[in-house]
């Protein structure tokens, strides 16, 4: 269910208000961020877009976070299959 | 950054599939059901499963929203659509969905006026062009869905729009899954819990789920490495002998959830004291319809429908494989009345369905199509 | 009206209580008699049954499709399952014959010693006027191309318009430059043609129809059912850009992009690969259900499996933007000026010259090869290093939510 697709905001609409145009690989569409009411919204910021809607902001340092957690994981894994390599020739 | 391309890197799948490999007990086999049909999705496009030992099996929820629209309420659309000047609007997914008189672009093909919208703005939008025309909009998802519906009916109460009307049929997440959590044969060891739901409702309302059931959830992002280091999760917490909730889609997903998007939808919707979801049956508190409040652009109230319940073929036995207790082979009717050609149950509908995809890859094991890939 | 009041009254589908009768009996009778030709290896009760159920589908598969639904409806335009079922319930029924029924773009005829490449197409198109071409460039553009992918030299073309009252003349002289151009390029002439109008609201605007001759020159054998295993699988540029042009240009999905349509003939682009690699078992124009439906036909035709590395087909940017957007495969999406070859692998890379050595073809790409087993199937390598099953779609691919 549900396909939501990360989208860059480049422009904000004075009016009306609620309107901004997400870009997603240079694919443009005009979007409703009237949900993300309070959050603080600048062009470069991402967001989750549903159904012509942009349900949720994204947030850069929670990827980050996972995706360093991934990296040292993957750099442990190549040191192991090393060790393994050196012990085992 | 773009939130994509990152979370499909080949090299750190290998990685987190060793781990999770080593996670698992030897001789123990494991069920995880991924709830949402996204999930689905993204396993079969980025052949996840070729990343799993044996001994994971993932079952396909009843998280696709056409798949489980019980066959009554289509056939209740399309006698709104066939009323004169009714301009009938819904989301691609619904085309093909079968009702018991046949699907929307059966309705189309015999003179109905459906279009396809990719927003209920769109839908919206049309009416504000046809005023001389009622404008229905067949809202159909999970809670991901309902705050769009809800905000466009605010939209059009403010505008005055008075030819939109909504024919909600807006289910449920947590309903669902306790529904399938009460069954006495159900055999799961813990579950992807569905991200973009979660972006709307946040993690708390699963939180039963690991104190009363006693099964841990991870919240999972839609990416395949989202759904690689979601089972990672879900691993380490049977393997440390710890149930919890945990949100693998922080990046997306607040643990609070969006609080606006539940104002809108508590504003205009409020919750029905049943509703059917096919393959499941009847599930109290599980659906969302409009409030009195809003009952001028609410379709239930506007058209006389008929309302007559269809029920499924008695051989068809979608709530087994929804609850992971059959696999799709299993099933009386599976690949003979029941194809994709012609979905009997809910699980063949949409290509997510657990027995369309089984359909359509299981005809061959993963071993053999993995080795013709390779050499 | 609301049932939530009560369950409301109860009733059947008749057409799935139907579907479910006429199986029960079809197996019935198949499996007495057939149990005796049973001789998959029995290793538990459970894969046994799970390997007569996969025989089931193969067997269901097989059979010839059956025409269920009692209206046309969408799904038997858009390329996939339901226009084969569509072509073969109803078109090959009536005028069954053995060059109509290789169903390949064009039927090559035999007339006085020699041999020609007869093809026609109808083009709908909405909106008549799209980025990078109009219904014009596709009607001359589409018909070349069938003849190309024969192998044949496009030579002559017929015209046949439907045009709705209405339509403004200024309209149908851009429709008709464009042809114009397009013929001029591909080096055919039009030379004979119809006119019909109909009614306001009874067609978009005009509808064409044209029809081709192409010369096939005496050496030329390509069939559907001569990809062998180690051949290659090449496409000559990127894909799915007509397809999401089109779909965007209507405007209903208020999506903007800087695309354009692929609309080109491709009657230089062939010659030139038939001469490159005479090893070219097979050509096709990727249009309706884009290279996957292109490529399954093919694995079923030629009963060997195609591998497809994912990573390998090239898809512009904005067309893998909107399909994300969209909920929509770009391997489904249609082509207009792309084709699909197959040749031998030892032709690979001189097959792959040959295509970038031409401006149509500069994004050419090998995207795959031809295996075994498992036959009549398209496996995806995926980007992410999974596989999957590329299998036919019943219908037009559609946006999707969910």
């Amino acid at each position: 269910m549900c396909l939501g697709i990360p989208g860059e905001l480049v422009a904000f609409d004075d009016d009306p208000p609620d309107l901004a145009t997400v870009d997603v690989s240079g694919v443009r569409r005009r979007v409703n961020i009237g949900l993300l009411e309070g959050e603080d919204l600048r062009p470069g910021d991402w967001v989750l877009v549903h159904v012509g809607f942009a349900l949720s902001k994204i947030s850069e340092s929670e990827a980050q976070a996972l995706l360093e957690f991934l990296e040292d994981m993957g750099q442990a894994y190549d040191d192991e299959i090393a060790a393994f390599r050196e012990s085992n020739p | 950054m773009r939130f994509v391309d990152e979370f499909r890197d080949a090299g750190k799948a290998r990685a987190l599939a060793a781990r999770i490999a080593a996670l698992c007990e030897p001789g123990r086999s494991y069920r995880f059901m991924e709830v949402c049909g996204g999930h689905t999705h993204t396993i079969y496009k980025h052949g996840i499963e070729d990343f799993l030992p044996e001994s994971i099996r993932l079952v396909h929820g009843p998280g696709c929203p056409v798949c489980v629209i019980p066959m009554g309420r289509v056939d209740d659309a399309i006698t709104i659509a066939r009323q004169p000047d009714v301009i009938m609007t819904s989301f691609g997914d619904m085309m093909r969905v079968p009702g018991g008189q046949g699907s929307f672009f059966d309705a189309k093909a015999a003179g109905a006026d459906i279009r396809m919208v990719y927003s209920p703005l769109d839908a919206l939008k049309i009416a504000r062009a046809e005023p001389g025309k009622r404008v229905v909009f067949m809202a159909i998802g999970f809670e991901t869905t309902a705050p769009s519906t809800a905000m466009t009916v605010l939209r059009a109460a403010e505008e005055g729009v008075d030819n939109f009307a909504v024919f909600c049929n807006h289910v449920m997440i947590i309903p669902a899954i306790k529904a399938i959590l009460d069954s006495p044969d159900l055999r799961l060891d813990g579950f992807l819990g569905p991200g973009h739901v979660s972006a709307v409702i946040g993690c708390r309302p699963y939180e039963f789920i690991a104190r009363d059931h006693g099964k841990p959830l991870v919240c999972a992002g839609f990416e395949p490495l989202d759904i690689l280091s979601s089972v990672h999760m879900l691993l380490r917490q049977l393997a440390e002998g710890r149930t919890q909730v945990e949100n693998q889609y922080a990046r997306v997903v607040p643990w609070e959830g969006n609080p606006k998007a539940l104002r809108v939808i508590g504003e205009v919707m409020e919750p029905r004291p049943y509703f059917e979801w096919r393959g499941l049956g009847f599930i109290s508190h599980s659906a969302l319809r409009m409030k009195e409040a809003y009952a001028r652009f609410d379709a239930e109230r506007i058209f006389e429908l008929p309302g007559v319940r269809v029920a499924d073929p008695k051989a068809c036995q979608c709530g087994e494989v929804l609850k992971g207790v059959l696999r799709p082979w299993e099933c009386k009717v599976f690949g003979t009345a029941c194809t994709p050609e012609t979905p009997i149950g809910t699980c063949m509908v949409s290509s997510e369905g657990a027995c369309a995809a089984y359909y359509a890859f299981g005809r061959f094991s993963r071993e053999r199509v993995r080795e013709a890939s390779r050499t | 009206m609301s049932r939530d009041d009560d369950t409301g009254p109860e009733a059947y589908a008749a057409w799935a209580e139907e579907a479910v009768r006429t199986a029960a009996t079809a197996e019935d009778l198949r499996t007495a008699a057939a149990e005796d030709v049973r001789t998959a290896p029995s290793d538990g009760d459970a894969p046994d049954r799970e390997r007569q159920v996969l025989d089931r589908i193969e067997r269901a598969r097989r059979r010839r499709p059956r025409l269920r639904e009692e209206r046309v409806t969408l799904a038997h335009g858009a390329g996939g399952k339901a226009t084969s079922t569509l072509i073969d319930a109803v078109f090959l029924e009536a005028f069954r014959n053995p060059l109509l029924e290789a169903l390949t773009d064009g039927a090559a005829v035999t007339v006085g010693g020699t041999r020609l490449v007869f093809t026609t197409d109808s083009f709908v198109v909405s909106p008549l006027f799209f980025p990078g071409g109009d219904i014009g460039h596709l009607a001359v553009n589409g018909t070349v191309n069938d003849l190309a992918v024969c192998g044949a030299r496009p030579l002559f073309l017929s015209a046949g318009f439907v045009l709705e009252e209405g339509m403004p003349v200024e309209d149908l002289r851009r429709v008709t430059g464009s042809m114009a151009r397009a013929a001029a390029r591909a080096g055919v002439q039009i030379v004979t043609g119809d006119t019909k109008v109909v009614q306001r609201g009874r067609a978009d605007g005009c509808y064409i129809t044209t029809a081709g001759i192409g010369v096939l020159a005496e050496d030329v054998r390509l069939s559907p059912e001569a990809a062998r295993p180690g051949d290659a699988v090449l496409v000559s540029g990127p894909i799915g850009d007509h397809g999401v042009t089109v779909m965007l240009a209507r405007g209903e999905l208020d999506i903007d992009a800087d695309l354009t349509s692929d609309t080109a003939p491709l009657h230089q682009l062939c010659a030139l690969l038939l001469e490159a690699a005479p090893g070219t078992r097979v050509m096709r124009d990727a249009t309706r259900g884009g290279v996957a439906t292109v490529l399954a036909e093919i694995a079923t035709a030629s009963e060997v499996a195609i591998v497809v590395d994912e990573a390998a087909v090239p898809v512009r940017p904005e067309v893998a933007g909107a399909g994300e957007l969209l909920g929509i495969d770009p391997l489904y999406v249609a082509c207009e000026g792309r084709m699909v070859a197959i040749v031998d692998g030892a032709d690979a890379e001189a097959a792959l010259a040959a295509l970038r050595g031409h401006p149509l073809g500069a994004g050419a790409a090998l995207i795959g090869r031809v295996a075994a087993d498992p036959q009549g199937l398209v496996l995806l390598n995926t980007a992410f290093g999974g596989t999957r099953i590329v299998d036919l779609l019943v219908g037009d691919p559609l946006p999707r939510i969910c």
